[in-house]
Protein backbone atom coordinates (compact mmCIF):
# COMPACT_ATOMS: atom_id res chain seq x y z
CA UNK A 1 0.00 0.00 0.00
CA UNK A 2 3.19 2.46 0.91
CA UNK A 3 4.92 0.73 -1.38
CA UNK A 4 2.47 1.61 -4.03
CA UNK A 5 2.25 5.07 -2.77
CA UNK A 6 6.07 5.57 -2.88
CA UNK A 7 6.23 4.00 -6.59
CA UNK A 8 3.53 6.66 -8.16
CA UNK A 9 5.75 9.16 -6.88
CA UNK A 10 9.12 7.74 -8.40
CA UNK A 11 7.23 7.68 -11.92
CA UNK A 12 6.11 11.25 -11.29
CA UNK A 13 9.52 12.24 -10.05
CA UNK A 14 11.16 10.25 -13.28
CA UNK A 15 8.81 12.64 -15.35
CA UNK A 16 9.66 15.33 -14.36
CA UNK A 17 13.36 14.25 -14.49
CA UNK A 18 12.57 13.58 -18.04
CA UNK A 19 10.62 16.60 -18.93
CA UNK A 20 13.53 18.34 -20.66
CA UNK A 21 14.74 15.41 -22.66
CA UNK A 22 11.17 14.24 -23.68
CA UNK A 23 10.35 17.83 -25.27
CA UNK A 24 13.84 17.99 -26.90
CA UNK A 25 13.05 15.92 -30.04
CA UNK A 26 9.68 17.13 -30.29
CA UNK A 27 11.00 20.78 -30.95
CA UNK A 28 13.98 19.34 -32.85
CA UNK A 29 11.87 17.34 -35.39
CA UNK A 30 9.21 20.08 -35.28
CA UNK A 31 8.28 22.27 -38.69
CA UNK A 32 8.12 25.40 -36.91
CA UNK A 33 10.48 28.32 -36.05
CA UNK A 34 8.89 28.76 -32.77
CA UNK A 35 9.60 27.09 -29.93
CA UNK A 36 6.35 26.12 -28.39
CA UNK A 37 3.15 23.96 -28.74
CA UNK A 38 1.17 22.48 -30.99
CA UNK A 39 3.42 21.11 -32.81
CA UNK A 40 2.84 21.76 -36.49
CA UNK A 41 4.46 19.15 -38.47
CA UNK A 42 7.61 16.91 -39.59
CA UNK A 43 10.73 18.30 -40.79
CA UNK A 44 14.67 17.48 -40.63
CA UNK A 45 15.60 20.69 -41.65
CA UNK A 46 17.06 22.02 -38.62
CA UNK A 47 19.67 18.74 -38.72
CA UNK A 48 20.76 19.81 -41.87
CA UNK A 49 21.19 23.37 -40.70
CA UNK A 50 23.22 21.91 -38.23
CA UNK A 51 25.20 20.28 -41.20
CA UNK A 52 25.80 23.73 -43.19
CA UNK A 53 27.57 25.77 -40.36
CA UNK A 54 31.37 25.69 -40.30
CA UNK A 55 31.50 27.42 -37.29
CA UNK A 56 29.49 24.90 -35.28
CA UNK A 57 31.91 22.33 -36.42
CA UNK A 58 35.13 24.13 -34.92
CA UNK A 59 33.39 24.74 -31.86
CA UNK A 60 32.74 20.81 -31.87
CA UNK A 61 35.82 19.87 -32.74
CA UNK A 62 37.61 22.31 -30.46
CA UNK A 63 34.91 20.78 -27.35
CA UNK A 64 36.51 16.97 -28.95
CA UNK A 65 39.99 17.96 -27.91
CA UNK A 66 39.38 19.70 -24.76
CA UNK A 67 37.39 16.76 -23.50
CA UNK A 68 39.57 13.93 -24.64
CA UNK A 69 42.88 15.76 -23.64
CA UNK A 70 40.83 16.72 -20.07
CA UNK A 71 39.58 13.11 -19.80
CA UNK A 72 43.31 11.79 -20.24
CA UNK A 73 44.40 13.60 -17.76
CA UNK A 74 42.36 14.52 -15.32
CA UNK A 75 42.29 10.41 -15.30
CA UNK A 76 45.77 9.88 -14.65
CA UNK A 77 46.27 12.11 -11.77
CA UNK A 78 43.06 10.41 -10.27
CA UNK A 79 45.02 6.95 -10.49
CA UNK A 80 47.66 8.30 -8.51
CA UNK A 81 45.35 9.76 -6.10
CA UNK A 82 43.06 7.24 -5.93
CA UNK A 83 45.72 4.14 -5.88
CA UNK A 84 47.62 6.57 -2.86
CA UNK A 85 44.16 6.56 -1.04
CA UNK A 86 43.10 3.23 -0.94
CA UNK A 87 46.83 1.59 -1.01
CA UNK A 88 48.50 3.58 1.48
CA UNK A 89 48.36 5.53 4.28
CA UNK A 90 50.32 9.27 4.63
CA UNK A 91 50.73 11.81 6.77
CA UNK A 92 47.19 14.56 6.67
CA UNK A 93 45.63 12.09 4.22
CA UNK A 94 41.95 13.38 4.80
CA UNK A 95 43.22 16.53 4.34
CA UNK A 96 45.01 16.47 1.31
CA UNK A 97 42.24 14.23 -0.12
CA UNK A 98 39.52 16.70 0.73
CA UNK A 99 41.94 19.24 -0.62
CA UNK A 100 41.99 17.64 -4.07
CA UNK A 101 38.00 16.95 -3.93
CA UNK A 102 37.19 20.12 -2.78
CA UNK A 103 36.13 21.38 -6.82
CA UNK A 104 33.12 18.71 -6.38
CA UNK A 105 31.18 20.71 -4.06
CA UNK A 106 33.01 24.39 -5.12
CA UNK A 107 30.99 26.87 -6.94
CA UNK A 108 32.33 26.83 -10.62
CA UNK A 109 32.27 30.63 -10.74
CA UNK A 110 34.60 30.63 -8.27
CA UNK A 111 36.92 27.72 -10.10
CA UNK A 112 36.28 30.22 -13.09
CA UNK A 113 37.27 33.63 -11.66
CA UNK A 114 40.34 32.19 -9.68
CA UNK A 115 41.56 30.76 -12.61
CA UNK A 116 40.98 33.54 -14.93
CA UNK A 117 42.42 36.27 -12.75
CA UNK A 118 45.59 33.56 -12.63
CA UNK A 119 45.93 33.25 -15.91
CA UNK A 120 45.10 36.83 -17.49
CA UNK A 121 46.25 39.10 -14.99
CA UNK A 122 49.28 37.26 -13.04
CA UNK A 123 50.90 35.68 -15.77
CA UNK A 124 49.82 37.04 -18.59
CA UNK A 125 48.77 34.13 -20.77
CA UNK A 126 46.44 34.06 -23.81
CA UNK A 127 43.26 32.38 -23.21
CA UNK A 128 43.42 29.14 -25.35
CA UNK A 129 42.36 25.66 -25.53
CA UNK A 130 44.92 25.00 -23.13
CA UNK A 131 43.42 27.29 -20.78
CA UNK A 132 39.95 25.88 -20.50
CA UNK A 133 41.82 22.04 -20.56
CA UNK A 134 43.55 23.22 -17.49
CA UNK A 135 40.40 24.12 -15.65
CA UNK A 136 38.66 21.25 -16.80
CA UNK A 137 41.15 18.74 -15.71
CA UNK A 138 41.01 20.47 -12.30
CA UNK A 139 36.81 20.08 -12.26
CA UNK A 140 37.07 16.33 -13.99
CA UNK A 141 39.53 14.94 -11.26
CA UNK A 142 37.40 14.48 -8.67
CA UNK A 143 35.16 12.64 -10.40
CA UNK A 144 37.39 10.19 -11.41
CA UNK A 145 38.75 9.54 -8.15
CA UNK A 146 35.72 9.02 -7.15
CA UNK A 147 35.11 6.80 -9.66
CA UNK A 148 38.65 5.05 -9.48
CA UNK A 149 38.46 4.49 -5.19
CA UNK A 150 35.76 2.35 -6.13
CA UNK A 151 37.58 0.20 -9.02
CA UNK A 152 40.76 0.20 -6.48
CA UNK A 153 38.48 -0.92 -3.65
CA UNK A 154 37.17 -3.94 -4.80
CA UNK A 155 40.96 -5.17 -5.72
CA UNK A 156 41.99 -8.38 -3.42
CA UNK A 157 45.05 -7.44 -1.61
CA UNK A 158 45.55 -10.91 -1.89
CA UNK A 159 46.51 -10.92 -6.33
CA UNK A 160 48.85 -8.39 -5.90
CA UNK A 161 50.87 -9.65 -3.09
CA UNK A 162 50.95 -13.10 -4.33
CA UNK A 163 52.16 -11.61 -7.82
CA UNK A 164 55.02 -9.77 -5.91
CA UNK A 165 55.87 -12.97 -3.73
CA UNK A 166 56.84 -14.97 -7.17
CA UNK A 167 58.94 -12.85 -8.31
CA UNK A 168 57.22 -9.96 -9.72
CA UNK A 169 58.37 -6.01 -9.22
CA UNK A 170 56.32 -3.22 -7.92
CA UNK A 171 55.68 -1.96 -11.22
CA UNK A 172 55.38 -5.16 -13.26
CA UNK A 173 52.46 -6.09 -10.40
CA UNK A 174 51.12 -3.22 -11.07
CA UNK A 175 50.90 -3.27 -14.58
CA UNK A 176 50.26 -7.19 -15.14
CA UNK A 177 47.94 -7.17 -12.08
CA UNK A 178 46.39 -4.27 -10.99
CA UNK A 179 45.64 -2.43 -14.24
CA UNK A 180 44.15 -5.23 -16.05
CA UNK A 181 41.47 -5.29 -12.86
CA UNK A 182 41.12 -1.72 -12.89
CA UNK A 183 40.79 -1.37 -17.12
CA UNK A 184 36.94 -1.19 -16.67
CA UNK A 185 37.36 1.53 -13.74
CA UNK A 186 39.80 3.69 -16.14
CA UNK A 187 37.50 3.38 -19.14
CA UNK A 188 34.48 4.32 -17.11
CA UNK A 189 36.75 7.63 -15.57
CA UNK A 190 37.54 8.46 -18.73
CA UNK A 191 34.16 8.56 -20.44
CA UNK A 192 32.76 10.58 -17.59
CA UNK A 193 35.37 12.97 -17.55
CA UNK A 194 34.79 13.36 -21.13
CA UNK A 195 31.30 13.81 -20.63
CA UNK A 196 31.74 16.80 -18.20
CA UNK A 197 34.33 18.79 -19.79
CA UNK A 198 32.23 18.46 -23.24
CA UNK A 199 29.47 19.99 -21.36
CA UNK A 200 30.98 22.20 -18.71
CA UNK A 201 29.94 25.80 -19.66
CA UNK A 202 30.80 28.07 -16.49
CA UNK A 203 33.71 27.97 -16.45
CA UNK A 204 34.49 27.39 -20.17
CA UNK A 205 32.83 30.71 -20.72
CA UNK A 206 35.39 32.58 -18.79
CA UNK A 207 38.39 30.73 -20.02
CA UNK A 208 37.99 30.64 -24.08
CA UNK A 209 39.78 33.02 -25.84
CA UNK A 210 38.86 33.56 -29.74
CA UNK A 211 37.61 30.13 -30.01
CA UNK A 212 34.41 28.93 -28.40
CA UNK A 213 33.77 25.33 -26.82
CA UNK A 214 30.74 23.86 -28.16
CA UNK A 215 28.85 24.95 -24.98
CA UNK A 216 29.73 28.80 -25.41
CA UNK A 217 28.78 28.67 -28.89
CA UNK A 218 25.46 27.44 -27.79
CA UNK A 219 24.96 30.37 -25.35
CA UNK A 220 25.86 32.58 -28.16
CA UNK A 221 22.86 31.32 -30.84
CA UNK A 222 20.64 31.24 -27.54
CA UNK A 223 20.10 34.25 -27.86
CA UNK A 224 18.77 34.53 -31.51
CA UNK A 225 15.23 33.17 -31.43
CA UNK A 226 15.50 32.03 -35.68
CA UNK A 227 18.49 30.00 -34.44
CA UNK A 228 16.44 28.11 -31.65
CA UNK A 229 15.22 25.15 -33.32
CA UNK A 230 19.00 24.03 -34.89
CA UNK A 231 20.13 23.97 -31.34
CA UNK A 232 17.23 21.70 -30.43
CA UNK A 233 18.36 19.28 -32.59
CA UNK A 234 21.90 19.79 -32.04
CA UNK A 235 20.92 19.19 -28.24
CA UNK A 236 18.91 16.13 -29.46
CA UNK A 237 22.13 15.15 -30.95
CA UNK A 238 24.03 15.38 -27.63
CA UNK A 239 21.34 13.48 -25.76
CA UNK A 240 21.90 10.41 -27.64
CA UNK A 241 25.23 10.83 -27.54
CA UNK A 242 25.53 11.24 -24.16
CA UNK A 243 23.23 8.45 -23.40
CA UNK A 244 25.33 5.99 -25.65
CA UNK A 245 28.25 7.16 -23.68
CA UNK A 246 26.64 6.47 -20.19
CA UNK A 247 25.32 2.84 -21.38
CA UNK A 248 29.19 2.11 -22.32
CA UNK A 249 30.39 3.39 -19.22
CA UNK A 250 28.31 1.39 -17.21
CA UNK A 251 28.82 -1.63 -18.95
CA UNK A 252 32.89 -1.37 -18.07
CA UNK A 253 31.71 -0.38 -14.30
CA UNK A 254 29.41 -3.66 -14.31
CA UNK A 255 32.48 -5.89 -16.15
CA UNK A 256 35.06 -4.53 -13.41
CA UNK A 257 32.63 -5.43 -10.48
CA UNK A 258 32.16 -9.47 -12.19
CA UNK A 259 35.86 -9.27 -12.60
CA UNK A 260 36.91 -8.37 -9.40
CA UNK A 261 33.97 -11.37 -8.37
CA UNK A 262 31.65 -8.60 -6.64
CA UNK A 263 27.99 -7.98 -6.34
CA UNK A 264 26.50 -4.77 -7.98
CA UNK A 265 25.69 -2.35 -5.25
CA UNK A 266 24.91 1.23 -6.66
CA UNK A 267 25.44 4.14 -9.54
CA UNK A 268 28.32 5.97 -10.46
CA UNK A 269 29.53 7.66 -7.53
CA UNK B 1 60.82 -25.54 6.30
CA UNK B 2 61.31 -23.00 4.02
CA UNK B 3 58.10 -22.76 1.94
CA UNK B 4 56.49 -22.84 5.52
CA UNK B 5 58.34 -19.72 7.13
CA UNK B 6 57.60 -18.09 3.25
CA UNK B 7 54.08 -18.61 3.80
CA UNK B 8 54.14 -16.78 7.17
CA UNK B 9 55.72 -14.21 5.64
CA UNK B 10 53.03 -13.51 3.15
CA UNK B 11 50.50 -13.78 5.35
CA UNK B 12 52.39 -11.05 7.45
CA UNK B 13 52.81 -8.79 4.80
CA UNK B 14 48.78 -9.44 3.45
CA UNK B 15 47.73 -8.31 7.56
CA UNK B 16 49.92 -4.73 6.93
CA UNK B 17 48.34 -4.12 3.33
CA UNK B 18 44.54 -4.46 5.25
CA UNK B 19 45.96 -2.56 7.90
CA UNK B 20 45.54 -4.35 10.64
CA UNK B 21 48.72 -3.33 12.13
CA UNK B 22 48.64 -4.82 15.66
CA UNK B 23 49.56 -7.91 14.24
CA UNK B 24 51.99 -6.54 12.64
CA UNK B 25 53.40 -5.60 15.43
CA UNK B 26 53.42 -8.08 17.18
CA UNK B 27 55.12 -10.14 15.02
CA UNK B 28 58.03 -7.87 13.73
CA UNK B 29 58.21 -5.54 16.84
CA UNK B 30 58.21 -1.56 16.79
CA UNK B 31 61.53 -1.12 14.72
CA UNK B 32 60.96 -2.47 11.95
CA UNK B 33 56.92 -1.60 11.79
CA UNK B 34 58.36 2.23 12.04
CA UNK B 35 60.24 1.62 8.62
CA UNK B 36 57.98 -0.34 6.81
CA UNK B 37 55.41 2.57 7.74
CA UNK B 38 57.29 5.14 7.13
CA UNK B 39 58.50 3.54 3.52
CA UNK B 40 54.84 3.30 2.84
CA UNK B 41 53.78 7.22 3.89
CA UNK B 42 56.72 7.78 1.21
CA UNK B 43 54.89 5.98 -1.35
CA UNK B 44 51.60 7.30 -0.42
CA UNK B 45 52.56 10.52 -0.98
CA UNK B 46 55.10 10.55 -3.65
CA UNK B 47 51.62 8.97 -5.81
CA UNK B 48 49.73 11.63 -4.34
CA UNK B 49 51.90 14.13 -5.03
CA UNK B 50 51.35 14.92 -8.77
CA UNK B 51 47.46 15.40 -8.36
CA UNK B 52 48.33 17.78 -4.77
CA UNK B 53 50.58 19.47 -6.67
CA UNK B 54 47.87 20.08 -9.71
CA UNK B 55 45.27 21.04 -7.33
CA UNK B 56 47.57 23.54 -5.08
CA UNK B 57 48.79 25.06 -8.74
CA UNK B 58 45.74 25.24 -9.99
CA UNK B 59 43.47 25.84 -6.76
CA UNK B 60 45.03 26.75 -4.16
CA UNK B 61 47.13 29.71 -5.52
CA UNK B 62 44.47 30.96 -7.66
CA UNK B 63 41.89 31.06 -4.70
CA UNK B 64 44.50 32.79 -2.56
CA UNK B 65 45.30 35.33 -5.06
CA UNK B 66 41.51 36.10 -5.69
CA UNK B 67 41.99 36.90 -1.85
CA UNK B 68 44.47 39.48 -3.12
CA UNK B 69 42.83 40.57 -5.88
CA UNK B 70 39.62 41.89 -3.19
CA UNK B 71 42.30 44.44 -1.36
CA UNK B 72 43.69 46.17 -4.54
CA UNK B 73 41.65 48.14 -6.71
CA UNK B 74 41.42 48.74 -10.66
CA UNK B 75 41.14 51.63 -13.17
CA UNK B 76 40.23 50.26 -16.57
CA UNK B 77 43.32 48.73 -17.06
CA UNK B 78 45.75 49.71 -14.95
CA UNK B 79 45.92 47.63 -11.16
CA UNK B 80 46.50 49.32 -8.18
CA UNK B 81 48.55 47.30 -5.81
CA UNK B 82 48.30 49.20 -2.50
CA UNK B 83 46.02 47.57 0.34
CA UNK B 84 42.13 49.10 0.88
CA UNK B 85 39.01 47.86 2.10
CA UNK B 86 37.25 50.08 -0.54
CA UNK B 87 35.88 47.05 -2.30
CA UNK B 88 34.20 45.92 0.85
CA UNK B 89 33.46 49.01 0.95
CA UNK B 90 31.88 49.66 -1.89
CA UNK B 91 30.13 46.13 -1.35
CA UNK B 92 28.48 46.54 2.01
CA UNK B 93 27.13 49.86 0.93
CA UNK B 94 25.99 49.62 -2.24
CA UNK B 95 22.14 47.87 -1.66
CA UNK B 96 22.39 46.41 -5.32
CA UNK B 97 25.12 43.71 -4.20
CA UNK B 98 23.30 43.26 -0.70
CA UNK B 99 20.24 42.42 -2.57
CA UNK B 100 21.83 40.02 -4.82
CA UNK B 101 23.85 38.05 -2.04
CA UNK B 102 20.82 37.77 -0.04
CA UNK B 103 18.76 36.73 -2.78
CA UNK B 104 21.15 34.48 -3.82
CA UNK B 105 21.44 32.76 -0.55
CA UNK B 106 17.77 32.62 -0.34
CA UNK B 107 17.26 30.97 -3.67
CA UNK B 108 19.86 28.32 -3.00
CA UNK B 109 18.40 28.09 0.69
CA UNK B 110 14.94 27.01 -1.36
CA UNK B 111 16.82 25.38 -3.70
CA UNK B 112 18.31 23.19 -1.33
CA UNK B 113 14.53 22.06 0.73
CA UNK B 114 12.82 21.88 -2.59
CA UNK B 115 16.39 19.24 -3.91
CA UNK B 116 16.18 17.54 -0.72
CA UNK B 117 12.62 16.96 0.09
CA UNK B 118 11.51 16.13 -3.45
CA UNK B 119 14.72 13.45 -3.13
CA UNK B 120 14.38 11.78 -0.27
CA UNK B 121 11.34 9.76 -1.08
CA UNK B 122 12.95 8.79 -4.07
CA UNK B 123 16.27 7.78 -2.67
CA UNK B 124 13.82 6.08 0.24
CA UNK B 125 11.78 4.06 -2.46
CA UNK B 126 15.08 2.85 -4.38
CA UNK B 127 16.70 1.92 -1.06
CA UNK B 128 13.93 0.08 0.79
CA UNK B 129 11.08 -0.77 -1.89
CA UNK B 130 13.11 -1.65 -4.95
CA UNK B 131 14.62 -5.46 -5.19
CA UNK B 132 18.43 -5.38 -5.29
CA UNK B 133 18.80 -6.63 -8.42
CA UNK B 134 17.09 -3.39 -9.92
CA UNK B 135 18.40 -0.55 -7.81
CA UNK B 136 21.14 0.18 -9.98
CA UNK B 137 18.96 0.94 -12.82
CA UNK B 138 17.15 2.68 -11.07
CA UNK B 139 20.28 4.65 -10.26
CA UNK B 140 20.86 4.49 -13.78
CA UNK B 141 17.53 6.20 -14.91
CA UNK B 142 18.30 8.78 -12.10
CA UNK B 143 21.27 10.01 -13.34
CA UNK B 144 20.89 10.13 -17.27
CA UNK B 145 19.15 13.14 -17.72
CA UNK B 146 21.38 14.91 -15.57
CA UNK B 147 23.89 14.22 -18.37
CA UNK B 148 22.11 15.76 -20.75
CA UNK B 149 23.43 19.46 -22.27
CA UNK B 150 23.29 21.81 -18.86
CA UNK B 151 22.14 24.62 -21.17
CA UNK B 152 20.07 23.09 -23.25
CA UNK B 153 18.04 21.65 -20.14
CA UNK B 154 18.10 25.22 -18.73
CA UNK B 155 17.05 26.25 -21.60
CA UNK B 156 13.85 23.99 -22.21
CA UNK B 157 12.69 25.00 -18.82
CA UNK B 158 12.03 28.54 -19.77
CA UNK B 159 10.10 26.53 -22.66
CA UNK B 160 8.10 24.35 -20.03
CA UNK B 161 7.65 27.48 -17.95
CA UNK B 162 7.33 30.47 -19.61
CA UNK B 163 4.27 32.90 -20.68
CA UNK B 164 3.07 30.73 -23.45
CA UNK B 165 5.22 27.93 -22.34
CA UNK B 166 4.38 23.66 -22.07
CA UNK B 167 2.77 23.85 -18.35
CA UNK B 168 0.40 26.95 -19.29
CA UNK B 169 -0.66 26.12 -22.20
CA UNK B 170 -1.21 22.76 -21.29
CA UNK B 171 -3.38 23.88 -18.55
CA UNK B 172 -5.39 26.46 -20.47
CA UNK B 173 -5.94 23.49 -22.74
CA UNK B 174 -7.05 21.06 -20.38
CA UNK B 175 -9.10 24.11 -19.00
CA UNK B 176 -7.84 24.28 -15.52
CA UNK B 177 -6.84 27.56 -15.53
CA UNK B 178 -8.00 30.90 -17.43
CA UNK B 179 -4.74 32.78 -17.71
CA UNK B 180 -0.81 31.62 -17.36
CA UNK B 181 0.36 31.17 -14.01
CA UNK B 182 2.40 34.12 -12.83
CA UNK B 183 4.22 33.02 -10.33
CA UNK B 184 6.51 30.50 -12.12
CA UNK B 185 7.27 33.06 -14.67
CA UNK B 186 10.67 34.48 -15.07
CA UNK B 187 11.35 34.67 -10.81
CA UNK B 188 13.18 33.11 -8.10
CA UNK B 189 10.59 30.73 -8.28
CA UNK B 190 11.16 29.65 -11.73
CA UNK B 191 15.08 29.80 -10.56
CA UNK B 192 13.91 27.20 -8.34
CA UNK B 193 12.17 24.65 -9.75
CA UNK B 194 14.82 24.43 -12.69
CA UNK B 195 17.79 24.33 -10.01
CA UNK B 196 15.71 21.62 -8.10
CA UNK B 197 16.21 19.75 -11.57
CA UNK B 198 19.41 20.48 -11.91
CA UNK B 199 21.00 19.31 -8.63
CA UNK B 200 18.28 15.98 -8.27
CA UNK B 201 20.75 13.55 -8.85
CA UNK B 202 23.72 15.04 -6.50
CA UNK B 203 20.38 15.26 -3.75
CA UNK B 204 19.73 11.79 -4.19
CA UNK B 205 22.68 9.76 -4.36
CA UNK B 206 24.02 10.81 -1.21
CA UNK B 207 20.64 10.00 0.87
CA UNK B 208 20.57 6.67 -0.95
CA UNK B 209 24.34 5.50 0.36
CA UNK B 210 23.38 6.39 3.71
CA UNK B 211 19.88 4.57 3.75
CA UNK B 212 21.70 1.57 2.09
CA UNK B 213 23.99 1.62 5.10
CA UNK B 214 21.22 1.20 7.65
CA UNK B 215 21.65 -2.22 8.99
CA UNK B 216 18.03 -3.91 8.31
CA UNK B 217 18.08 -6.11 11.76
CA UNK B 218 17.61 -2.35 13.40
CA UNK B 219 13.94 -1.99 12.00
CA UNK B 220 12.94 -5.14 12.50
CA UNK B 221 13.89 -4.62 16.59
CA UNK B 222 11.89 -1.74 16.71
CA UNK B 223 8.77 -3.08 15.10
CA UNK B 224 9.46 -6.51 16.77
CA UNK B 225 9.31 -3.98 20.22
CA UNK B 226 6.15 -2.25 19.52
CA UNK B 227 7.13 0.93 17.54
CA UNK B 228 4.90 1.65 14.44
CA UNK B 229 5.92 1.56 11.07
CA UNK B 230 5.61 5.72 11.46
CA UNK B 231 7.42 5.55 14.88
CA UNK B 232 9.89 3.67 13.35
CA UNK B 233 10.82 5.60 10.33
CA UNK B 234 10.59 8.50 12.15
CA UNK B 235 13.37 7.04 15.40
CA UNK B 236 15.04 4.82 13.66
CA UNK B 237 15.04 5.31 9.86
CA UNK B 238 15.04 9.31 9.62
CA UNK B 239 18.23 9.91 12.57
CA UNK B 240 20.34 7.43 10.92
CA UNK B 241 19.89 8.65 7.22
CA UNK B 242 21.21 12.03 8.71
CA UNK B 243 24.37 12.05 7.61
CA UNK B 244 23.09 11.89 4.06
CA UNK B 245 20.16 14.03 3.99
CA UNK B 246 23.70 16.99 5.79
CA UNK B 247 25.71 15.75 2.85
CA UNK B 248 22.90 16.44 0.17
CA UNK B 249 22.14 19.32 1.30
CA UNK B 250 25.43 20.62 1.46
CA UNK B 251 26.44 19.37 -1.85
CA UNK B 252 23.15 21.05 -3.74
CA UNK B 253 23.74 24.68 -1.21
CA UNK B 254 27.44 25.33 -2.05
CA UNK B 255 27.28 25.09 -5.99
CA UNK B 256 23.67 26.74 -6.20
CA UNK B 257 25.53 30.22 -5.22
CA UNK B 258 28.12 29.66 -8.43
CA UNK B 259 25.42 29.33 -11.02
CA UNK B 260 24.46 32.40 -13.51
CA UNK B 261 23.19 30.46 -16.45
CA UNK B 262 19.68 29.64 -14.41
CA UNK B 263 19.07 32.97 -13.17
CA UNK B 264 20.16 34.55 -16.71
CA UNK B 265 17.46 32.16 -18.64
CA UNK B 266 14.53 31.84 -16.33
CA UNK B 267 15.46 34.34 -13.18
CA UNK B 268 14.01 37.51 -15.36
CA UNK B 269 14.92 40.71 -13.76
CA UNK B 270 14.14 40.01 -10.18
CA UNK B 271 15.61 36.34 -10.17
CA UNK B 272 19.19 37.39 -10.80
CA UNK B 273 21.84 36.72 -8.80
CA UNK B 274 25.20 37.27 -7.16
CA UNK B 275 27.37 35.12 -9.38
CA UNK B 276 25.80 37.19 -12.74
CA UNK B 277 27.41 39.76 -10.72
CA UNK B 278 30.70 38.51 -10.73
CA UNK B 279 30.40 37.18 -14.34
CA UNK B 280 29.54 41.65 -14.65
CA UNK B 281 32.14 42.75 -13.05
CA UNK B 282 34.98 40.28 -14.39
CA UNK B 283 33.91 39.91 -18.12
CA UNK B 284 32.22 43.15 -18.47
CA UNK B 285 32.76 46.19 -16.15
CA UNK B 286 37.04 45.02 -16.00
CA UNK B 287 36.32 45.49 -12.29
CA UNK B 288 37.98 42.04 -11.29
CA UNK B 289 39.07 43.71 -7.72
CA UNK B 290 35.61 43.84 -7.25
CA UNK B 291 34.89 40.68 -8.87
CA UNK B 292 37.09 39.07 -6.47
CA UNK B 293 35.53 41.08 -3.69
CA UNK B 294 31.82 39.82 -4.50
CA UNK B 295 33.21 36.27 -5.02
CA UNK B 296 35.07 36.10 -1.84
CA UNK B 297 32.04 37.49 0.21
CA UNK B 298 30.05 34.98 -1.19
CA UNK B 299 32.41 31.84 -0.56
CA UNK B 300 32.59 33.04 3.14
CA UNK B 301 28.98 33.64 3.34
CA UNK B 302 28.06 30.05 1.94
CA UNK B 303 31.38 28.72 4.04
CA UNK B 304 29.53 30.05 7.63
CA UNK B 305 26.11 28.99 6.62
CA UNK B 306 27.52 25.34 5.75
CA UNK B 307 29.26 25.43 8.82
CA UNK B 308 26.88 26.34 11.28
CA UNK B 309 24.29 23.37 9.29
CA UNK B 310 27.15 21.01 10.21
CA UNK B 311 27.67 22.43 13.83
CA UNK B 312 23.64 22.07 14.79
CA UNK B 313 23.93 18.29 13.02
CA UNK B 314 26.76 17.31 14.81
CA UNK B 315 24.80 15.10 17.42
CA UNK B 316 23.79 12.92 14.42
CA UNK B 317 27.08 13.01 12.94
CA UNK B 318 28.74 11.75 15.54
CA UNK B 319 26.33 9.07 16.92
CA UNK B 320 27.19 7.56 12.75
CA UNK B 321 30.98 7.35 13.85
Amino acid sequence: MKSRGLMIYAVVYLLFLYAPVLLLPMFAFNDSTIIAFPLTGFTTDWFSELRNTPALHTAVKNSVFIAVISAVLATLLGICAARAATKFDFPAKRGVMGFIMLPLVLPEIIVAVSLLVVMVQVLNLPLTNWSVIAAHVLICTPFSIAILNGAFQNIDGALEEAAMDLGETRWSTFRLVTFPLVMPGIISSLLISFTISLDEFIIAFFMTGANPTMPVYIWGLLRFPSKLPAVMALGTILVVLSIALLILAEFFRRRGLRRAGLKDTGGFL
Amino acid sequence: MCILGFQKGTRLHLSLARNSRKIWVSGLGKRSVFKINNRDQLRGMALVSPTLIYAILLLAVPLAVIFLFSFWTQDYLTLDRSFTLKNYREAFSDPLYRTLLFRSLWVAGGVTVVTVVLAFPIAYFVSFHVTPKRKSLWLFLITIPFWTSYLIRVFLWKVILGYNGVLNSGLIGLGLVDEPLTFILYNANAVVITLAHAFAPFAILPIFVSLEKIDRSLIEAAQDLGESKYQTFRRVTLPLAVPGIVASCLIVFIPTIGDYVTPRLVGGPNGLMIANMIQVQFLKLNNAPLGATLAVLAMVSVTVIALVFIFLNRKYLRSRS
